[in-house]
């Protein structure tokens, strides 16, 4: 070992320039962000992300102009614009607010609650792999909603309670089998994957047994489309973004602890048991209700945390830029899925496991190699 | 205030005591009614063979595992009928292998140490600030402060952790097998540093040790155990002997002074050899006999 406690010789750089004063002022920390301080209150903001943030959001809006202007009937991005903003041309009311609008919305709204949720999870797992849409959660919100319209007929709102209750339902049911004295992230992910093999055989049962006209509904869905979803959805969606998002986001500070570990968590103050019940709960809603929308996306969940994190390059679990890497994931895999082949149109989810797929490849073969599951 | 000394009396000198704690993981019982007190102000290390219950009781004093029997009391208080975050800022715990955050700078991670001072919009106070310089000073990590934890040396990242648990400016410090896996000369440093916390600082230290003449030599009070039993409790020199080696380890030794620190300095014998392999005058003192071998 070549340990030494001794500075390392390289000299602490000075960005900060060649100081004038005379009497010795104590620079600030190097900390992360920077530092908005008045009288008790204080927030440290992180420049970059807000920066990735803000991008990101432009790229999603203009794609999401893009999307909705193209189609078999192409509208110009003005009309578009005017249309949203209430000025609606003799066609574009119909075109833009009834079909393409919410459509962009929807995937917009379900890419970010995909996003949240995965980076969650994949913190809470500590491993990439343990995202909802590959430990089973997003099929078992699947199961639900698929059983609500087959045995059902239920509407928008009763497949969403299905949804959640049958990604809750999964969840307790991987934790419950992978729990072993504690939960490691190896038997959490392989039991998941075993459950969302499962789950995906109970639905393949249903389907089997089901009305045709249900199965269509459903078999279309199930593949996670946009096709076809309308301000129903986009309430859904938004209603979970609106309750949801923000407790993601007042929960990072937690979460940025349980990363030390569930006992220095515990040391600097986290109830770890709680928290990581109240962050399972929030993350299986999150997809849950995306599912519900939207259908088991593939691989958006998977995929924003890591892309995210290394946007903004920081060490923590980036809830926030996942949202935004999500959606703009989903609106650019649905732009693509409906143009590529048009006039044939593919289903969303087959766009982002085109997307997922390869990086899951290429993690796992990393993974191996490093022999870090 | 709630919870200070003033509203709730501690007894004199035990800020953190145990009242017949039993601990059980599942149905295996780990330690079982057991009675200690840390003494206020000085260094406690906790010393034993491999699973003996040093860890669990070091987890149960920090409120991280809850006894099945009996109580930990701090301030007076059944510990686990304090908050959560309210015992973190009274008592700091260094678990024995904390996970550092890929490409996490140490300034951060020291800073994360604050967090049971904080609040959702009180992020980053002046005091946050002036504890963590307070504890990149005292850990004599200032150097290292803008580096990435994952490339520090083994000696370096058990630093910079002990620098987090100081930020975090508690009274009471506890930490599980800090020198493990660290070198023999930055085993010393660790411990030359928690010494330098104790006398200067005066900061309450307990200690899971595995190295008993270390452990001799830096804590002011050792508490001793075998199979989730205290064996002996007190100052290193009225506890360490060949007999309570022998008793704890089961292990036959020589117990000598410490020529540098002049604590009991235990020297193990072995199967392979006798007593009379060593020399008569390089011992200067013998503690307590043990049975000839010859």
């Amino acid at each position: 070992m070549t340990d030494t406690i001794t500075p390392p010789t390289t000299p602490p750089t000075t960005t900060s320039g060649p100081k004038p004063e005379v009497t010795r002022q104590v620079e600030p920390l190097a900390l992360r962000g920077t530092v908005i301080r008045r009288r008790s209150f204080s927030v440290r903001l992180d420049p970059r992300t807000i920066v990735v943030c803000v991008a990101l959001s432009v790229v999603t809006v203009m794609v999401g102009l893009w999307s909705i202007s193209v189609g078999d009937f192409p509208i110009p991005i003005a009309d578009v614009i005017a249309t949203i903003f209430g000025n609606p041309t003799e066609d574009s009311e119909f075109i833009v607010g009834t079909l393409r609008l919410p459509r962009v919305l929807v995937g917009i709204g379900v890419g970010a609650a995909f996003g949240m949720s995965g980076a969650i999870f994949q913190a809470l797992v500590r491993n990439p792999l343990g995202s909802p849409d590959i430990i089973g959660f997003n099929a078992g919100a699947a199961l639900g909603a698929v059983m609500m319209i087959v045995l059902f007929g239920g509407s928008a709102v009763q497949v969403s309670i299905g949804a959640v209750l049958g990604g809750l339902v999964t969840a307790v049911a991987v934790y419950v089998l992978a729990w072993k004295r504690g939960l490691q992230a190896y038997r959490l992910v392989l039991v998941g994957i075993g459950i969302g093999f499962t789950v995906g055989a109970v639905i393949d049962y249903l389907l089997t047994r089901a009305q045709i006209n249900d199965v269509q509904r459903a078999a279309v869905w199930l593949t996670g489309s946009l096709n076809g979803r309308g301000w129903d959805e986009v309430r859904i969606v938004a209603l979970a973004l609106l309750v949801l998002g923000p407790l993601a986001i007042v929960m990072q500070r937690t979460l940025d602890r349980l990363d030390l570990g569930d006992d220095t968590a515990a040391a600097l103050g986290v109830n770890v048991g709680r928290s990581k019940l109240a962050l399972v709960l929030v993350g299986v809603s999150l997809s849950a209700l995306g599912v519900a929308a939207a259908g088991p996306i593939a691989f958006v969940a998977f995929v924003a945390g890591p892309v995210a994190r290394r946007l903004v390059n920081s060490p923590r679990a980036c809830i926030v830029p996942a949202a935004f890497v999500g959606a703009l994931l989903t609106v650019v895999a649905d732009l693509a899925a409906r143009r590529l082949l048009a006039p044939t149109e593919l289903p969303v989810g087959i766009m982002t496991a085109v997307i997922g797929a390869p990086y899951l490849l290429w993690l796992l073969s990393r993974q191996s190699r490093t022999g870090a599951l | 205030m709630r919870g200070s000394m003033t509203d709730h009396p501690a007894p004199p000198g035990a800020r953190l005591r145990a009242d017949a704690v039993t601990l059980r993981y599942d149905d295996h019982v780990v330690v079982d009614g057991l009675d200690i007190e840390i003494p206020d102000g000085q260094i406690t290390a906790i010393i034993g063979p491999n699973a003996c219950g040093k860890s669990t009781l070091l987890k149960a004093l920090a409120r991280l595992l809850r006894p099945s029997a009996g109580q930990v009391v701090l301030d007076g208080e059944q510990i686990h009928k304090l908050a959560t975050k309210e015992v973190a800022r009274r008592l700091g715990l260094l678990p024995q292998t904390p996970i550092a955050p890929e490409g996490i700078l140490v300034v951060d991670l020291i800073a994360r140490g604050r967090s049971p001072h904080q609040k959702l919009f009180q992020q980053w106070s002046e005091d946050d600030e002036r504890a963590v310089r307070a504890a990149l000073e005292a850990t004599g990590t200032e150097e290292l402060a803008e580096r990435a934890v994952d490339e520090l040396s083994g000696g370096q990242r058990q630093r910079v952790w002990i620098a987090m648990a100081l930020a975090q400016e508690t009274e009471l410090l506890l930490l599980d097998e800090p020198t493990t896996f660290l070198d023999i000369a930055h085993q010393i440093d660790v411990l030359d540093l928690l010494l330098h916390l104790n006398r200067d600082r005066g900061r309450t230290v307990v200690v899971v040790l595995h190295d008993l003449n270390l452990a001799c030599r830096y804590a002011s009070h050792v508490i001793a155990m075998r199979d989730g039993r205290i064996v002996a409790a007190g100052a290193p020199s009225d506890v360490i002997d060949a007999e309570s080696v022998r008793t704890v380890f089961g292990l036959e030794s020589l117990v000598i002074d410490d020529p540098i620190s002049h604590t009991p300095l235990v020297i193990p014998i072995g199967s392979h050899h006798t007593q009379c392999d060593a020399h008569p005058t390089d011992i200067h003192l013998n503690r307590s006999e043990p049975q000839e071998t010859r």
